[in-house]
């Protein structure tokens, strides 16, 4: 594109650091680009003449609109574009991940505090905001609904009267999204057999993903009428499928190019500016830049869904788990988004990695007006995990038995049937991770003290409070606590999930060279590595070339679910194949009269030759392909999977399971209630480690995304809908001084059903971190804690 | 308004400036230095951290008219920063021959349009220890918050040759990460510090 | 809006006397936060930047001269003897680079009551010099906070120079936060040990409308200290004094709930941190100044 400035950039690798097949710690393929500020994410581009985008929000959780005034706007110096819905160009005026129920601007009325409502285009960020400041929304506040009992009341306000989504027919109330009971086996007779019950009511708050790169994006209109756009996101074709009918055009004259992501982690499944950078472009003839600053990014996405949670178990004396009931409620704010995938895994995960064959399960996902709450690494399964974990600590206790023994007793297994009714057919290796983890050297006891000629001295950074010096080790308890989460892999519920490869061969300078080319978002996760490493192994070549993601291929599917090595990853195996074939062809047409070998032994492609299973050297590739050119794009998928009964919930509902468990140690200053983690450590199988590193690093960042959901990360929202802390001083994330050391040890026993064997592996330290902090924080101060995140206020009963 | 100041070792001058314009807006979208990350604006995240007159800053907070006749260093000159160091010499005082790196985005627009590559992974000749520590760590996810956390390491090395791992935490600590949970930040940064003196101790200095 | 920049003292307090309204900028760390997110459009900004008085400090013999725009950064490296407690309150400001561009001028202006100096301010004993056109005159700490987020410059008035009280004996600083470091005060608390005079002071952040004096807590314990001979013999506070000085701390307060956190954890934490700064501050004062306990990192700027 002509005058666009900044682009996304192709990635090659040709150095020894970053060479290596599978299994290998290569370096990634975009790792100089994004040292020296080169890497061009979504915010970063630019082009000559571009406008800038704003969007206006709505101040309000819920309220009639009466009238929109935008003339005073569209006056100002420099405003080139203002538009509300009735500018909207089609029939088509609603969007969604899993059904249309969001507006693209809104009509009528605003359900959310935040919701967009106008969009304006003008040549300076400035300009837009002092414009958007002059449109006049004429508004009617409206009662809040804004928890389950004033969802449910018998008089509670619709969020949705308008409800044809396929789950309408069977929730059973418009302001429930969708509803999943899972019921399997005879609770009754198994609770009459438990020495033991045990109860509790859990909540978790709403996470926010804080990626650190807002949204943005540069849309560019086109010649043909059509429109390019750049764009942070996590599944390309997604968001093309809902943004081409609100823009009236083919598919194909919505050219989407993936841009740097700054993370995502679930955040950037829904779409956020892409329609609205794309309806201003169109409308002005310019290209169009929107970027969301901090507190917009936090109205921008959607956030992880609050949970309450209800769970009763029983045990025998001796320490098995007899039964389980649970009634899990998700507050899916006032869009769907991803809101019904959410009710599922979590439905499907609620009894965590144990046996208990007699359960019954209950989750919904309301309709409220708070915010829209969808996808966010572990969904679901997060919620639950605390959850059934604090079930587990207080089980334990009350058997008298040790909590992690008494986890591995009760842990499932290959063989294992899930409450859905499907057998778990790879490795669970749930008791050799708990083994493992609690099997890790503790870290040494008051690290703060360093005895010196001098007498004692103390530092406070390794203190609860840290720099604010608010104990030289006053008060400060340490405990340790324990807990091990399940996460599905990968779409399911009989979602089609497939990816698709590109993958090229031809000779350059001498030399094969491959070139893969997939709509993966890479957003930080190391995917391109991958890609990379499997071409390496599979067509033997050194020189690999990833191309930018587009949609000028097919779908890779979502980054998300931890598939995409799995699925993406799969996809370039398998494209890599065909392309394996075809060259071996290539050979046996050319050079098969040279070696009867050709026709008679298994041929690998190796160090740039085909070579036998014996190691014999038939020809170099390059010698084989000569200025042909091999080029094939592919789609695969994973095994099929089913929808779960709408009354049972029994299904064969996930393609492939992920284990982590952690051990926590903290230490809390217990008359001030604050608490610092000394140590998080995780053990984790991946099935194959494709980049040891990088496996490493996920394991790392999920685990410290799950501590600051144990003790800090909540935004806040007050019962008419507003959002009280939508900023980087008020919605904490954890920072360097916050976080542990995270010692890691991966497991690597192979899914004979997946590529390599690998299982996805991005979220599972996810779950497992945040009730193994919490355990600890109730080992060192005997406090219940039902409520994550633990604030100062819970721990000194203030 | 105009402002003048230099940038990387070389005088940049940018005219129309909105008075409320940050640094680090003018940094990004008038002088085509986009290294410098923008997200959050508040002070909070340090991921546009700069070097003003040789002090980390974040340069969200810096107004535009408040750099007038003052050096900055961004992740993109931080190569060059490091380089002239080790040669002896303070920022801007080895000369302004510098190759400015970020220009490239404008001087060969088709360049980056046919997605020919320009910049190679691996050993790389043009960087600094820090960024080449950072990469060979896996302390890069997503890399929003790279080009900050690179400056702000770099001037711990420079301040602290042998950092502890606190004095890593909190001189990283204005800094955050959402990918990596930190830890292969602080590996690179010791390795950083390891490889600076290995270097420094075979150079006999 | 328009950009002032005054190349000196003189030119500031023009530039100020004609633009009453405009905003001062020094650190940016406030004020720029306003401006990118769009809570503030002043028709006037005033650079102070190239003021270069402000940016210096001096050491007399009873106080320290303290220009408004020193970054909390230099008061933790070169002023540590003399400010003890301020270098610790600055050393929980933000991050190092905040800290590298903040100063407790920003801080006074702003007079947020979670503004993490001015529990020091008030402990060590400070004197806040201001002018304009019209003149110089001294403000008592006490006197400059008037409100949430307002304070006692008329607003043709700069702040120029913070004259705190050097320490004649120990010092400390605690403030709560949900973070170990880069958070806003939940709430905070300072002390200093007065020994010339026997006299404790006091301060109190974030958990009252503006930073205060527990002056019943101060009278109590000095009442307490002396009665006792504590000063003369050296001897440990018994834990009865200090639960009492810290319950009357805690009874200065007057705080809210925030988001940030209610006001009962607020007043329960304030006690907790006057009773163990208290404890500190004493074992040094006893220890003859030496501390019983050296502190690294946060506590003594390691």
């Amino acid at each position: 594109m002509a005058g666009v400035t900044r682009t996304p950039t192709t990635l090659t690798q040709d150095s020894a650091a970053t060479e290596g097949g599978i299994g290998e710690s290569t370096l990634r393929p975009d790792g100089t680009l994004k040292v020296t500020g080169e890497f061009a994410y979504s915010s970063d581009m630019w082009h000559e003449d571009m406008l800038w985008g704003f969007t206006l929000r709505s101040p309000h959780a819920h309220a009639e609109i009466n009238g929109i005034d935008t003339a005073e706007a569209l006056a100002q110096a420099g405003v080139h574009a203002v538009l509300t819905y009735d500018d909207l160009p089609t029939a088509t005026k609603r969007y969604g991940l899993e059904f249309a129920d969001t507006p693209v601007l809104a009509h009528g009325r605003v359900r959310h505090h935040g919701e967009p409502v106008a969009i304006v285009a003008a040549d300076h960020p400035e300009t837009a905001r002092r414009a958007a400041a002059r449109i006049r929304v004429d508004y009617t506040p409206l009662p809040v609904v804004h928890d389950e009992a004033s969802a449910l009341a018998p008089d509670a306000p619709l969020v949705h009267d308008d409800r044809d989504d396929h789950h309408a027919e069977h929730v059973p109330h418009p302001n429930i999204v969708h509803r999943q009971p899972i019921v399997r086996g005879d609770v009754a007779a198994a609770r009459a057999r438990a020495d033991v019950i045990v109860t509790g009511e859990y909540e978790i708050g709403m996470q926010d993903q804080a990626f650190l790169g807002p949204e943005s994006g540069l849309a560019v209109p086109a010649e043909d009428g059509g429109v390019d756009l750049y764009v942070a996101t996590q599944w390309l074709h997604s968001d093309l499928r809902q943004i081409a009918p609100v823009l009236g055009l083919p598919e194909e004259k919505v050219r989407m190019t993936l841009s740097g992501v700054g993370g995502a982690f679930g955040g950037r499944e829904d779409l956020s500016m892409q329609i609205h950078g794309c309806l201003l472009a169109l409308r002005t003839g310019k290209p169009v830049k929107i970027v969301y600053n901090r507190f917009e990014s936090f109205f921008g996405h959607v956030h992880r869904h609050p949970a309450k949670l209800w769970y009763e178990h029983g045990a025998t004396r001796d320490g098995k788990l007899t039964h389980m009931k649970c009634r899990i409620v998700l507050d899916g704010g006032a869009y769907a988004s991803a809101s019904p995938a959410v009710v599922g895994n979590a439905s499907s995960l609620a009894v965590g990695p144990y046996v208990v064959d007699d359960v019954d399960i209950e989750a919904v996902a309301l309709y409220t007006n708070n915010p829209p709450c969808g996808a966010m690494r572990g969904f679901g399964a997060v919620q639950a995990c605390f959850a059934y974990e604090s079930q587990m600590d207080k089980l334990a206790a009350e058997l008298g038995l040790d909590a992690v023994e008494f986890r591995r007793l009760n842990a499932m297994s290959q063989g294992t049937v899930m409450p859905t009714g499907q057998e778990v057919d790879s490795p669970a290796p749930v008791a050799e991770l708990l083994r493992r983890v609690k099997a890790m050297p503790l870290p040494p006891g008051k690290q703060w003290e360093s005895g010196d000629a001098a007498g004692t001295s103390v530092d406070v950074r390794a203190l609860p409070g840290g720099l604010s010096n608010t104990t030289h080790g006053e008060g400060v308890v340490r405990g340790v606590g324990y807990a091990v989460g399940i996460k599905n892999v990968g779409f399911s519920e009989g979602f089609d999930d497939y990816s698709t490869a590109r993958v090229r061969l031809s000779v350059v300078g001498g030399e094969p060279v491959a070139v893969v080319h997939t709509a993966m978002a890479e957003v930080g996760q190391g995917g391109v590595t991958v890609h990379a490493q499997i071409a390496r192994t599979e067509l033997g070549v050194t020189h690999v070339t990833i191309n930018p993601a587009d949609t000028q291929v097919g779908s890779a599917g979502s980054t998300s679910a931890s598939r995409q090595t799995y699925v993406t990853g799969g996809a370039v195996k398998h494209a890599c194949e065909a392309v394996r074939e075809q060259v071996l062809e290539l050979g046996r047409a050319k050079l098969g009269t040279y070696h009867p070998a050709w026709a008679t032994a298994e041929l690998v492609l190796e160090g740039g030759k085909v070579v036998t299973d014996g190691g014999e050297v038939l020809a170099g590739i390059a010698e084989v392909l000569e200025d042909e050119v091999v080029d094939i794009e592919l789609e695969w998928r994973h095994r099929p999977t089913e929808a779960f009964d709408l009354t049972t919930g029994q299904g064969r509902g996930h393609v492939q399971y992920s284990f982590a468990a952690h051990r926590a140690v903290v230490e809390v200053d217990t008359e001030l209630g604050l608490v610092k983690v000394i140590e998080l450590a995780c053990a984790q199988d991946v099935g194959k480690a494709l980049n040891p590193q990088s496996v490493v690093g996920q394991i790392q960042g999920g685990t410290t995304q799950g501590l600051g959901l144990a003790v800090m990360e909540e935004i806040v929202v007050d019962p008419t809908g507003k959002v009280r802390n939508p900023s980087f001083t008020d919605y904490l994330i954890p920072t360097i001084l916050d976080t542990p050391t995270i010692p890691v040890d991966v497991l690597e026993l192979a899914d004979p059903h997946a590529p390599y064997g690998l299982r996805g592996m991005g979220e599972a330290p996810t779950l497992s971190s945040t009730p193994a902090v919490v355990s600890a924080i109730r080992a060192a101060t005997g406090l219940a804690l039902r409520r994550v995140p633990v604030r100062p206020e819970h721990l000194t009963g203030t | 308004m105009r402002v003048n100041f230099r940038v990387n070792g070389r005088p940049h001058e940018a005219d129309d400036v909105w008075e409320g314009e940050s640094l680090l807006y003018v940094l990004r979208e008038r002088m085509g230095l986009p290294g410098s990350k923008n997200a959050c604006e508040q002070g909070e995240c340090g991921s546009c951290t700069v070097r003003l007159d040789g002090v980390p800053v974040c340069a969200c907070l810096v107004a535009a008219g408040q750099c007038e006749g003052r050096e900055v260093v961004t992740v993109e000159g931080l190569a060059d920063y490091a380089r002239d160091r080790a040669a002896g010499c303070a920022a801007g005082a080895c000369g302004g021959t510098n190759p400015d790196a970020a220009q490239r985005w404008r001087a060969d627009p088709g360049k980056a349009a046919q997605g020919a590559a320009d910049s190679p992974a691996g050993e790389h000749a043009g960087l600094s220890t820090i960024q080449q520590a950072f990469i060979d760590a896996g302390a890069v996810q997503c890399g929003f918050c790279t080009p900050g956390l690179l400056v702000a390491a770099d001037e711990l090395i420079e301040r602290v040759p042998q950092p502890s791992d606190a004095d890593i935490r909190e001189a990283l600590s204005g800094n955050l990460c959402r990918c990596t949970g930190y830890e292969k930040i602080l590996d690179a940064v010791r390795l950083a510090a390891a490889r600076e003196e290995s270097q420094t101790a075979g150079t006999g200095a | 809006m328009d950009f002032l920049r005054p190349a000196s003292w003189e030119e500031a307090l023009a530039a100020k006397a004609e633009h009453p309204t405009a905003v001062p900028i020094a650190g940016g760390t406030d004020v720029m936060v306003e401006i990118n997110f769009d809570h503030r459009r002043p028709a006037y900004l005033l650079d102070l930047n190239r003021v270069a008085e402000l940016h210096a400090y001096e050491v007399g013999e009873e106080n320290v001269r303290l220009g408004a725009s020193v970054p909390y950064t230099r008061i933790i490296e070169d002023l540590r003897t003399e400010l003890p407690g301020l270098a610790l309150a600055g050393h929980t400001v933000g991050s190092p680079q905040i800290r590298n561009r903040g100063s407790v001028g920003g801080n006074l202006g702003a007079a947020s009551p979670a503004g993490d100096s001015h529990p020091a301010l008030l402990a060590a004993g400070t004197e806040i010099e201001v002018a304009s056109v019209r003149g110089t005159r001294f403000i008592p700490v006490e006197e400059f906070y008037t409100g949430v987020k307002r304070n006692a410059l008329e607003p043709d008035e700069l702040i120029k120079t913070v004259h705190i009280k050097k320490a004649s004996g120990p010092q400390q600083f605690s403030k709560v936060g949900t973070r170990n470091a880069m958070v806003i005060a939940v709430c905070a608390f300072g002390i200093a040990l007065h020994p010339e005079t026997r006299t404790v002071r006091t301060g109190i952040g974030s958990a009252a409308p503006t930073p205060l004096r527990a002056t019943a807590a101060e009278e109590f314990l000095d009442a307490a200290l002396a009665e006792g001979g504590f000063w003369e013999s050296g001897k440990t506070i018994t834990p009865s004094i200090a639960r009492q000085f810290a319950e009357l701390v805690s009874g200065a307060c007057n705080p809210i709930d925030d988001v940030r956190g209610s006001a009962r954890y607020r007043r329960h934490a304030v006690g907790i941190m006057a009773r163990r700064t208290l404890g500190w501050t004493w074992d040094e004062y006893r220890s003859g100044g030496r501390g019983a306990r050296s502190t690294e990192g946060g506590a003594q700027c390691a």
